[in-house]
């Protein structure tokens, strides 16, 4: 990084200047707890570092009609310090939690999980599973609002423009709240990066599985939704044979990589048990 | 490469710097400003012994882009005693619990739980090991550290009513 020049606009209007004026690759960074250590490996050497983090209107978590909206600059500490998250999307509240340490948490923001695309993000199974949009601006303010479920296109690879910046994240609020649930595993309980992860989120209580929606992380190439399992779910009884039929299924569904820390084999294994074990959880109202 | 003023107030004092935009928050403290409390263990967030308050929050000052703080206000083991040398409760805590063992992670561990303790004035013990979960100890003392920091809860008078959701101070 010896050429590497540092900006840091603080609206919109100053980002679209750096746009115009730029020369060379430029990379964003908000909480940094991502970039930094590839700028450190060397593995990315923008010409530009342009900081977001002095977009403050960016900063915020609020219910409206319904819609739960994020701002892009939200901390994961914001995150988890939010009444509104706490008690209306348990969700991303879990997986929150098991985003890395509270020092990290402190730093790294939701959009830059995003945005980062790694294939374990740990808010990402939950959003999904929540159907969540992104919100996205690019110079001129030219916005577009891409669904979560099309933003990944593979490992730290999305589908923003180069230009292009996370604004918000939209969700709609949860029916019943209770009826979700987040199940990571990692190699240890703190600190850790995802073997696999799976959030479930079930529509309220009924007789069937109509609307179930689930979010897999670690076991693609970008955070996934398990769609043939979900269809699979919803033409099924509500009940144990359709469950075990389901963890079969999410099984071919998949397609984890052998890394190191975890095999292929194993990802395959562990992300039927998680499965069950999450939907179970989902029915019973979010108690394992 | 382009120098950036950036002004941080360190402990109570307030400095204008003219750093590279790379310039690390750490190297800055310890190199600049010779405070060498926070520690460079890992480099890549994975052992928190570089954590510092910014803003009154514990973060790892190793991922921490100085530039990117400027305006900040933070603070470090130094800057945690009082004007006249004597410490602050969490550091008394420390000494009181045996919670010190090769002392490499100790200012990081204070100041993580000064974090804590500042949003949450009678933390569980759950609470205590979720918050030093990402501050590694190698001696692994990690009782004695977990029962220094509920003592200065416990000292801290009569428990508040908590919300569900973590507390936050800003």
């Amino acid at each position: 990084m010896t050429q590497m020049e540092y900006a840091k606009p603080r609206s919109f209007k100053e980002l679209d200047g750096i746009f115009e004026s730029a020369k060379g690759p430029l990379r964003f960074i908000a909480g940094g707890t991502n970039v930094v250590p590839d700028l450190r490996a060397g593995t990315i050497s923008p010409r530009l570092l342009v900081d977001l983090s002095g977009l403050k209107e960016m900063a915020y978590i609020r219910e409206v009609k319904g819609e739960i909206a994020i701002g892009a600059l939200s901390t994961i500490s914001d995150i988890l310090a939010s009444r509104v998250i706490c008690d209306k999307a348990p969700l991303l509240f879990q997986a929150a939690r098991h985003l890395g340490s509270p020092l990290t948490r402190n730093r790294a923001t939701i959009g830059g999980n995003l945005a980062d695309a790694s294939p374990a993000a740990d808010t990402a199974p939950s959003l999904l599973a929540m159907g969540a949009m992104v919100h996205t601006r690019r110079r001129r303010g030219k916005e577009r609002t891409i669904p979560l479920d099309r933003f990944f296109l593979g490992p730290n690879k999305t589908i923003l423009a180069k230009d292009e910046i996370i604004t918000r994240i939209t969700f709609a609020k949860p029916k019943d709240p209770s009826r979700g649930r987040y199940l990571k595993l990692g190699l240890r309980n703190a600190m850790t990066i995802s073997v696999a992860s799976l959030a479930v989120s079930l529509e309220p209580e009924g007789s069937s599985f109509g609307g179930a929606r689930i979010g897999l992380g670690a076991v693609a190439p970008t955070p996934v939704r398990a769609y043939l399992v979900e269809k699979k779910l919803a033409s099924g009884a509500m009940d144990p044979k359709n469950i075990e039929a389901c963890a079969q299924l999410i099984t071919k569904e998949i397609s984890p990589i052998s890394d190191i820390r975890a095999s292929a084999d194993y990802r395959k294994r562990v992300v039927a048990v998680l499965f069950q074990r999450a939907i179970q959880a989902a029915v019973n109202g979010g108690t394992p | 490469m382009k120098k950036t003023e950036v002004c941080l107030t360190v402990n109570g004092v307030t400095h204008h710097l003219g750093l590279s935009p790379n310039a690390l928050l750490l190297n800055v403290l310890r190199d600049e400003l010779g405070l060498t409390g926070a520690k460079y263990g890992c480099g890549t967030g994975q052992c928190g012994l570089c954590t510092v308050l910014v803003n009154g929050r514990a973060v790892l000052s190793c991922l921490t882009l100085a530039v990117a703080v400027d305006g900040a206000d933070i603070v470090t083991v130094e800057g945690l005693s009082r004007p006249d040398g004597s410490l602050d409760p969490i550091q008394e805590a420390f000494l009181d619990h045996g919670a010190i063992q090769c002392g490499y992670c100790t200012p990081a561990m204070v100041i993580t739980a000064k974090d804590l303790l500042n949003r949450n004035a009678h933390p569980t013990e759950p609470e205590i090991r979720e918050q030093i979960e990402g501050t590694l100890c190698r001696c692994t003392g990690y009782l004695s550290i977990v029962r220094a920091i509920k003592s200065c809860g416990d000292r801290a008078g009569a428990p508040a009513p908590r919300p569900s959701p973590m507390k936050k101070s800003r």
